[in-house]
């Protein structure tokens, strides 16, 4: 006896958040009922696998359903078909857009393209991630990245007002194409670079000076995804800082004078500080071209935080070389550069 | 030109894109009513489009108005070609025809397709303006209320239940017509809704008129359904019962009955003997305290209609002056067998071993154009051991016979003049106003097997009248031969496959209280209980009890019980002549009352009286069927089925006798069976929910026994199966808690369950009745029934029995309306459908195979639902509705509606244990029973009520005191008090009434905490405050719709009825495949239903749908060709409900507790 047709249906629609799990994991329905099964389901609730089955299939048709309203969230709020409590509306979005960071890592600063998506089969085999999930949480991000591409305004609120969440870091990369996946920055997690991405979007994006935005400013113009041409612009101002022998000379011993016993590797840093300024500024300088832009977070390991970690430097000696070096100068421009560098840095300074 | 409709379209959202190019869509709207059109601009390229459009206004009849549904197509422009349709939203108007339901219909409705489902949602707009033509009632039936709900609305009070209204239309259906030939599925799905939609306004008109021919103002019980019968036509046909309600103005001074059922169960403890007889037999029992119920409003009407010395038994009909009706009195089967069909009754006896009558066969020359058979079955009480071998129908039928004579005789001719007047004195309901119901014969039912034919001219549709008329007739006459002269809880229905129709109708032979029908006592009545009420009120007034009135004016007009049979009991008492007993009963003593005889086994159709008193809890009892069938054409098929009908009623209600027995329960309610033809079997499916009522004796066990006993192996199979047997009863009676107080004989002195001395009794008191006492000796004896093991099909039998597993622990089920012994429901609710399709198929199919198949599906079913529904434990799946349809060979087609209440387990318990410790304290003060009472004012009503009206406590402390100071009377001059005046009885309320007033002002100081915290958890105080309590969820744009198929919602309050939701869908699909298949298409389409339900319910203003009904899911499949199409037919009531705010709730748990202790320190032994 086989059953042809089974449904369930209830006035409220029934979510099952381990199904639900299971299915954005890009399990089969057999996959999921033997999951379930494992899980332990049958003797806890003392049921059969028929029954695990068929309540397996129909919450999969469920969320096959709702997968086309999860594509734009606000949707789900104002669709009638589904009779949805609205906390378990934002559980919904949050999971359907939730990423695994191994897979998001992966990703992070890569162009969403078809190229891209063709590889997901190696990227599934190197995070462990299901392709599935590989392919659904792809496209997740090049739907928001679609979605927010055209808008104006500040990112993060853009996409949480389409999206209801926090995206904002992968688009931020995706515009960006930061490279990530250099082995020397294979240390670096996800959350590593996504705090990044929200210190470099706190401080250097258009909305963060707390002006409205000029409309006739160029930059007004673009989306907020990309950082602001003119702050850019400006960044090349600061090159002088090293260029120039007489003031780097000076800055050296404003910091040195004012770190002297405070700070264990001060022999070290008395030595390297040439090199460690250049770099700092000289990442900044670069990120006018697309190009360059690539290296941001290669040049800021290997030119600094590598040269730190030899050297036995602290993440406190870090700290507090960063603040005085900052404090060092007086300038708009150099220390709204600055607060977004020592966010980075700090957060990248680890093993 | 009566009316005035006026429709604005405001917005679209979420349109599907119409136009590839651009990515977009032209959208416009056309607004149809009759014949007139109007249509919007064309609002380019937008999937969300801003009409904003004007008042389209229709001027048009009342007529008019009540039949069309109003239709809105959205269509895209295109400049080119034809306009592409979007899809479609059909609004029924008819709740904007009566002034108490809604005013305007306004909101977000979602546009549906046949073809593609719903395509995004459409602002609507419509009003109507009626003119104020006095005349148009004559015209119309615009006024007349409507609902599906099957007892009397919440916030109604029924002034006089008239009684059954049936209509019905018929149609060619446009699938049949020639033109479908040549039109695209989606026109023709098109014209099949709208029709039904046009049939369906009609219908319900004429429905109206017929009412108001009644002079009723209201349809309650509603039921709507349609028979498609394919070639032969479309048949819309409803039926209902005609009543005069009255909208209960100041709801909030009558909360108990606007309550949900939860808190009226909680009121019942209010223990009052109402039968002044019991107490003169001797000290009443623990079992009487524990279990009498008499809620407060109850009791006032005894105090009204307490004047009234003659039993409802001899309803006071006074001659009606219209409507004089020549009435067929069916004693005689020839009379009503005067077209040439040929009629086969039987009589099958529960319990007894009678082979049905039916292996005699029709002789098919009798069946020309149109067979027709009647197979009837006469469902009743009967005692399960009583059953006599020996007898056969014959006999029984000549009894059956004589009894309706002699019963109508003894009755003084009564119920033929009430049948007189009322075709058929069918009632619809399933609950009814306390004491509306005074004795329950049993279930009543019968089947015809009809051929279809074309019907020729569709303004005349008297075959199908004619058919059922005939069926109504055989359940009128059944109900006779019960000594009733009602049914209630009646419905209908039909099964179809190809050409043959079987047509069944059951209720439930009743004897009501003639005070609530149509009637000339009823004037009488009100006239009393005007004369009475003003010497009542003035005391009441006294006391600046002013908010008693309206309870003690409804109640009493509510009620009127016969003072014969107290509430808690006097359902049971047997309604037939118990000398000539229409079939060998086994009857003992009622275990309340032990005043009047009940049968040991009750059958009915009914939902459980509140009042009922009911040991442990309920369960949902299923019987299920297979029968194979030869494949056949026309006359050779109607005979087929109707020579198998009787066997599987027969099997039927063996396997529901067996599994009741099986959980120690006396009484089915709810009994709905469900007879389903294919085309090479019919199935058979009972539901109903069994319980145990306390008046009727314990049931025995079931008792197996071997044919062969000498074989030894075989012995200890059989042994062992008993053991098994005995353990599952076991087992069942600790599920349920079913643990009845044991009654010691000596106390009560009274009749005695024990067989032999109860067979003596009969006898000393019967001389005359020999033949039927000695028959009842002669199986008395036997307490458990006996399932004879003859042979393997035997076997399977008891091991089916046995394989029915009980639901998950937290879960309970049933299907009737509230779940006995459960009272302490929690708002949580989640309705659901599901639907199953399966296979029946195996290589060689017997019945065996097929039953157990079939089985295996249900209970599958069954488990899949408690594991799906786990989270929401401890919780009871309420009317659980099967449905069993069979579309094609082997193909077996289930579906299920119910809902699932979370109940507070905690609450549970303290309830249980409430009146346990009440029943102690009773006992205590037994020989002193005024001084008991106090302590009941306030026991009772704090620790068993918890949600009670604060008022009830407060204010009303002495309303409650004073109703049992008035059978305080009755009971302390028991004897003289029938007989003596009526102002004497005031004057002695009244002393009595001050008396309890002193004890309620002590118990209110000692207890002011207590009330106050009651206070704000009450309703009461909710309903003040219910501008605030705003239902809808805030966070979500789109309003919460609750649907339930119960008639309420627990922890909320109904304030408002919008008008009735009747809608039916087609859907249709060519891409069966990528729409997921059979099941993807049918979890989408019953997931748009459910939508379009709630989109109407919210545009009407309301947010819930009670007594929800899938009445019709019809699925037909081709997946050769990749297709398949369903159609689903929902109807329910739209409400506005306000929900008792949990926070409100939470100080009542710790206050339950403490009253008693108050109570019993300060009152108890004054």
């Amino acid at each position: 006896m086989s059953s042809d047709l089974d449904v369930f249906v209830g006035n409220t629609t029934l979510i099952d958040e381990e199904v639900y799990r299971l299915w954005l994991d890009g399990h089969s329905v057999a996959e999921a009922v033997a999951r379930r099964l494992r899980g332990g389901v049958l003797e806890r609730e003392g049921t059969s696998v028929a029954v695990l089955q068929s309540d397996t299939r129909d919450h999969y048709r469920t969320f096959q359903m709702l997968e086309r309203l999860l594509h734009a969230p606000p949707r789900l709020l104002q669709q009638l078909l589904f009779q949805i409590p609205p906390e378990r509306q934002a559980l919904l979005v949050q999971r359907y857009y939730a990423f695994d960071e191994a897979l998001a890592r992966e990703l992070l600063g890569k162009k969403l393209s078809k190229g891209t998506k063709k590889e997901l089969d190696e990227v599934s085999a190197r995070t462990g991630v299901g392709i599935r999930s590989c392919r659904r949480q792809f496209d997740n991000f090049k739907r928001v990245f679609k979605a927010v591409e055209e808008l104006r305004g500040p990112l993060a609120e853009n996409i949480q007002q389409l999206f209801l969440l926090d995206y904002a870091a992968i688009v931020f990369f995706a515009n960006s194409r930061f490279e990530t996946g250099k082995r020397r920055l294979q240390f670096l997690s996800f959350a590593d670079f996504a705090a990044c991405a929200q210190s470099m979007m706190g401080h250097w994006s258009q909305g963060a000076l707390g002006e409205p935005p000029d409309p006739r400013a160029p930059e007004a113009a673009e989306p907020d995804g990309d950082l602001p041409k003119s702050f850019l612009q400006d960044l090349k101002e600061l090159k002088v800082l090293v260029a120039d022998k007489d003031l780097l000379d000076q800055h050296k011993s404003l910091v040195c004078s004012a770190l002297r016993g405070k700070i264990s590797v001060y022999n070290e840093l008395e030595a390297n500080f040439k090199a460690l300024s250049r770099a700092l500024v000289n990442v900044g300088g670069k990120l006018t071209h697309a190009r360059d832009v690539r290296d941001f977070f290669v040049d800021l390991v290997e030119k600094v935080i590598e040269p730190c970690r030899s050297d036995k430097w602290s993440p406190g000696d870090l700290r507090l070389f960063l603040t005085h070096y900052t404090a060092a100068r007086h300038q708009a421009l150099w220390e709204r550069y600055m607060a977004a560098i020592t966010a980075c840095l700090l957060r990248m300074y680890h093993d | 030109m009566p009316g005035k409709l006026k429709v604005k379209i405001v917005a679209g959202r979420h349109l599907p894109v119409m136009d590839r190019a651009s990515d977009l869509t032209d959208a416009f709207v056309e607004v149809k009513f009759g014949n007139t059109t109007f249509k919007t601009d064309v609002y380019p390229k937008s999937l969300n489009p801003q009409w904003n459009s004007e008042w389209f206004k229709f001027e048009v009849d009342d007529e008019e108005l009540q039949d069309e549904p109003l239709q809105i197509t959205v269509l895209d422009h295109d400049t080119y070609s034809a306009n592409d349709a979007i899809g479609k939203v059909y609004i029924d108007i008819d709740p904007l025809l009566y002034s108490e339901a809604a005013t305007v219909i306004s909101g977000w409705f979602p546009i549906y397709d046949t073809i593609h489902g719903i395509r995004g949602e459409i602002n609507v707009v419509v009003k109507v303006d009626l003119f104020n033509d006095l005349n148009r009632f004559r015209q119309s039936s615009c006024g007349v209320k409507f609902f599906c709900t099957t007892s009397i609305p919440k916030c109604y009070r029924a002034v006089i239940i008239h009684g059954f209204v049936e209509e019905l239309v018929v149609n060619e259906d446009p699938e049949y017509q020639w033109i479908d030939r040549i039109r695209t599925p989606r026109a023709s799905n098109e014209a099949r809704q709208r029709l039904i939609s046009l049939m369906s306004g009609e219908l319900q008109r004429k429905i109206g008129l017929k009412v108001l021919e009644m002079r009723g103002n209201a349809v309650v019980g509603y039921l709507q359904c349609f028979d498609l019968e394919g070639e032969s036509g479309l048949v819309v046909r409803a039926i209902g019962t005609a009543c005069t309600l009255d909208k209960l103005s100041n709801t909030s001074a009558f909360l108990p009955a606007c309550n949900s059922p939860s808190k009226e169960m909680k009121e019942i403890p209010f223990n009052e003997d109402p039968n002044p007889n019991t107490y003169s037999s001797g000290p009443s029992t623990p079992l009487k305290n524990q279990t009498y119920s008499f809620s407060p409003s109850k009791s006032y009407s005894r105090q009204s209609s307490s004047s009234d010395t003659d039993l409802s038994l001899t309803p006071k009909t006074a001659p009606s002056p219209q409507r004089p009706r020549i009435f067929l009195f069916p004693s005689s089967p020839t009379l009503s067998c005067d077209s040439p069909h040929l009629k086969k009754s039987c009589l099958l006896l529960l319990g007894s071993s009678i082979k049905p009558l039916h292996s005699s066969h029709v002789s098919p020359v009798v069946l020309r154009k149109s067979v027709s058979f009647t197979e009837e079955l006469l469902l009743a009480a009967s005692g399960m051991g009583s059953g006599s071998a020996g007898k056969e129908g014959g006999p029984f039928k000549t009894l059956l016979r004589q009894q309706t004579q002699s019963a109508l005789e003894q009755r003084g001719g009564s119920p033929h003049r009430f049948c007189r007047r009322r075709e058929f004195p069918f009632f619809t309901l399933t609950t009814f106003p306390p004491g509306f119901l005074v004795h329950v014969g049993g279930v009543v039912s019968a089947r015809s097997v009809k051929l279809l034919d074309r019907i020729h001219n569709p303004d005349e549709p008297e075959t199908r009248d004619a058919w059922w008329a005939e069926i109504r007739q055989e359940i009128k006459s059944h109900a006779k031969a019960l000594g009733c002269h009602a049914v209630v809880g009646y419905s209908e229905s039909t099964s179809i496959c190809e050409e043959v129709c079987i047509l069944s109708a059951s209720g439930t032979a009743a004897v009501l209280n003639p005070r609530f029908l149509q009637d000339g006592t009823m004037e009488g009545c009100l006239e009393q209980r005007l004369s009475w009420q003003p010497g009542f009120f003035s005391i009441g007034s006294e006391k600046g009890e002013v908010d008693f009135f309206p309870q003690s004016q409804d109640s009493s007009s509510l009620l009127g019980i016969e003072e014969a049979s107290p509430p808690g009991c006097g359902f049971c008492h047997i309604p037939y002549d118990e000398l000539n007993m229409p079939f060998p009963a086994h009857l003992t003593y009622c275990y309340n009352c032990r005043k009047q005889k009940v049968p040991d086994v009750l059958f009915t159709t009914i939902d459980l009286p509140v009042e009922a008193i009911v040991v442990g809890k309920g369960c949902l009892i299923q019987a299920r069927l297979c029968r194979l069938k030869k494949k056949a054409q026309a006359e050779a098929n109607a005979t087929s089925i109707s020579n198998l009908l009787p066997f599987m009623e027969y099997e039927v209600h063996t396997q529901l006798m067996n599994k009741l027995k099986l959980r120690g329960m006396n009484a089915l309610f709810g009994l709905r069976i469900q007879i389903t033809v294919g085309e090479n079997m019919l199935m058979g499916l009972a539901s109903a929910t069994g319980v145990y009522l306390a008046a009727l004796p314990t049931p025995g066990g079931i008792q197996i026994a071997g044919k062969t006993p000498n074989d030894a192996t075989y012995d200890q199979h059989i042994s062992h199966m008993q053991k098994k047997i005995n353990d599952t009863i076991a087992k069942n009676k600790e599920l349920y808690e079913i643990n009845p107080p044991e009654l010691p004989e000596e106390i009560i002195g009274s009749p005695i369950p024990e067989p032999r001395q109860r067979s003596r009794l009969l006898r000393s008191q019967s001389e005359s009745s020999d033949e039927v006492t000695e028959l009842d000796l002669s199986h008395g004896k036997k307490d458990a029934f006996v399932l004879e093991i003859d042979d393997t099909d035997a076997m399977e039998d008891v091991h089916s029995l046995l394989t029915d597993v009980p639901p998950p622990s937290g879960f309970y089920s049933c299907n009737t309306e509230i779940m006995p012994g459960i009272n302490n429901w929690t708002p949580e609710i989640q309705m659901f459908t599901a639907v199953r399709v399966s296979r029946l198929s195996t290589i060689n199919p017997t019945n065996q195979t097929l039953n157990k198949n079939f089985n295996d599906l249900c209970e599958n079913l069954l488990k899949s639902l408690y594991f799906k529904l786990r989270s929401m434990v401890p919780c009871c799946l309420c009317h659980v509705n099967f449905t069993v349809a069979l579309p094609e060979d082997e193909l077996v087609q289930i579906a299920v509606t119910a809902v699932a209440i979370t109940y507070d387990k905690n609450q549970a318990l303290q309830a249980n244990k409430a009146p346990t410790e009440k029943s102690q304290q009773r006992a205590s003060t037994d020989n002193e029973e005024q001084l008991q009472f106090p302590l009941e004012l306030c026991s009772d009503p704090l620790s068993s009520q918890p949600f009670s009206p604060a008022k009830e406590v407060l204010e009303g402390a002495s309303s409650h005191t004073g109703i049992p100071a008035a059978q305080r009377v009755l009971k302390s001059h028991s004897g003289s008090w029938f007989r003596a005046g009526t102002s004497p009885e005031i004057d002695r309320c009244n002393s009595w009434i001050e008396l309890i007033k002193l004890k309620a002002q002590t118990i209110r100081r000692g207890s002011i905490k207590t009330t106050t915290s009651l206070e704000k958890a009450s309703p009461l105080a909710e309903g003040y405050l219910r501008h605030r309590s705003v239902p809808s969820c805030t966070n979500s744009t789109v309003s919460v719709v609750k649907m339930t198929p119960l008639s309420f919602l627990p922890g909320a309050k109904i304030t408002k009825y919008l008008g009735i939701i009747n809608m039916f869908f087609i859907r249709e699909t060519t891409s069966l495949r990528e729409e997921g298949g059979v099941s993807g298409f049918l979890h989408a389409f019953i997931a748009e239903v459910f939508a379009m339900v709630r989109a109407h319910v919210a545009a009407l203003g309301g947010n819930a749908v009670v007594s929800y009904i899938m009445k019709q899911c019809v699925f037909m499949e081709n997946p050769n060709k990749n297709q398949a199409q369903c159609l689903i037919n929902v109807s329910g009531d739209a409400v506005i409900f306000v929900r008792e705010s949990e926070l409100e709730m939470l100080p009542v748990q710790p206050s339950t507790a403490a009253p008693q202790p108050t109570s019993s320190a300060g009152d108890v032994t004054t």
